[in-house]
Order: structure tokens, then C-alpha cells, then sequence
């Protein structure tokens, strides 16, 4: 059934999608994986939202659909963040998806 | 955005765990935000459980999905109505359930807590009003 992927020697299921299959498995590790299977860099910017929607998660238990995770960016990072253009340029396949599977959350809920 | 907008009612009257009703009606609603419409929840009868705070269904190995009421403000829900009867009934009050804030980020309007318990004959009013109910 499952795919894994190799995360610092450990071998990590994940879904046909690519998204992590156990939550509690996720390592910063996961993200850096992920991110060279998408031919991604990695930097500060990209964390932030990462680890944004790693905490978003904790408290709500739900992954937030684009338009709720822009508003919220641009209020914890502030306004210049908060829009779609910005986490377009950061995660090209699209900031909900694409970020939520580096952070090991499920597919978000709803419109991405 | 559509020109049309609609009052759209989500009534919940099971309560959460015991059924699939409550997730799946919370996830209806979160996932019918995109779509620019006015939405409103209300809680009746047994319904009124889902809102109650502290939950904890890790014995029975189900996802606690309580904490996920409180961003229904970020999802555009403006108003959470709960029956004041069906608490009564229950020995819940007010201060028994979440609270659920809201704030428009471009005007900075705040809302503390949406989340208004409501007696029967505003209950009926409210889904008088409603263009389209939805019950779960």
C-alpha cells in the first residue's frame, strides 16, 4: 500500500499523495526530504510558514484552507505575508497543499 | 464572488462521536466558507454536546475535533446559536461551552465570542429567515 520516503535512515509511510501517514512521525527532516523531491530550497521564509501551520494545526487539529491561512499569515507575520502571491512564490504547487505536506499535516479541508 | 448571496443554516441537533453527523457537518461547513455565503450554526438537543469544552476522546480512538469549532470565525461563521432549553435540559450553561471569536482583518472589527445561547422562539425566527437549512 503505502510509499515511504527515507528520512534521516528512517523509513517514513506516506499516502498516494505524498502527504506523511502518521502525523506524529514528522521531523523537521521530512520537510527538507519532501521539499528536494519538489526540487525546492528550503529557506527561512518557507519554515515560517511551516512551522506556522505546525502550530495552527496543534491548536485547531485541522490543516486551514488557503484563503484562512493567508489571512492568519498576515497576522502573525505580518501584512506583507498575508497574500497569496507571496506563499505562491514560496510554494509553487500551492501554499495549503504543498506546505501542509512538508509540515506532515493531512490534505487540508475545503478549497486549496 | 456570486452577486447572489444566500442565509445559509447549519442545524445540529446529535451529539459528537457517537455519530458521524457533528464531523462531517463541521467539515460541510468548513469547507463551504469558500463560497462567500452568510453563515450561521445552531445547536439543539443532544447537538448542544458538541460545543461543550474540554473534550477528551483519545479512549475511545476518536480525533478530538473540539478545538476545531474555534476557527469557525476565521471561516467566515459570524454566528454560533445554541438553544438555551437544550442546555437547561442537559444541566449545561453558557459558561459549559467554547468560545468562538471572530475578526475581520481588513477592518479590524472584532468579535470576542460568537457563540450566543438563544431561546426557542428566536430559534425559529432564525430558520424562518434562513434561505437554505441544513440538518444534522
Amino acid at each position: 500500500m503505502a510509499d515511504m520516503i527515507d528520512v534521516d535512515g528512517k523509513q517514513l509511510a506516506v499516502d498516494e499523495e505524498g502527504y506523511l501517514a502518521n502525523l506524529n512521525e514528522w521531523v523537521p527532516g521530512v520537510a527538507t526530504v519532501m521539499s528536494k523531491q519538489d526540487n525546492l530550497e528550503l529557506t527561512e521564509e518557507h519554515w515560517d510558514i511551516i512551522n506556522f501551520l505546525r502550530e495552527y494545526y496543534e491548536e485547531y487539529q485541522i490543516a486551514p484552507a488557503v484563503r484562512v491561512l493567508t489571512k492568519a499569515v498576515g497576522k502573525k507575520l505580518g501584512k506583507d505575508k498575508g497574500n497569496s502571491k507571496y506563499l505562491y512564490s514560496l510554494f509553487p504547487y500551492g501554499p495549503a497543499k504543498q506546505a501542509c505536506r512538508f509540515a506532515g499535516l493531512p490534505k487540508p479541508t475545503g478549497c486549496v | 464572488m456570486s452577486e447572489i448571496v444566500k442565509k445559509f443554516l447549519y442545524l445540529n441537533r446529535k451529539a459528537p462521536y457517537g455519530t458521524i453527523y457533528a464531523w462531517e457537518s463541521l467539515e460541510v461547513v468548513l469547507i463551504g466558507a469558500a463560497f462567500d455565503q452568510v453563515v450561521s450554526l445552531m445547536f439543539m438537543d443532544d447537538g448542544v454536546y458538541q460545543l461543550v469544552k474540554g473534550q477528551d476522546p483519545s479512549g475511545i480512538g476518536m480525533k478530538n475535533f473540539s478545538p476545531t469549532y474555534r476557527t469557525l470565525g476565521d471561516y467566515e461563521v459570524k454566528n454560533v446559536y445554541v438553544d438555551h432549553d437544550s442546555l437547561a435540559a442537559r444541566g449545561l450553561s453558557a459558561d459549559d461551552l467554547v468560545r468562538i471569536a471572530w475578526e475581520d482583518v481588513d477592518t479590524e472589527e472584532e468579535v470576542e465570542n460568537i457563540v450566543t445561547v438563544i431561546d426557542r422562539a428566536r430559534g425559529c425566527e432564525l430558520m424562518a429567515e434562513a434561505d437554505v437549512v441544513f440538518s444534522f
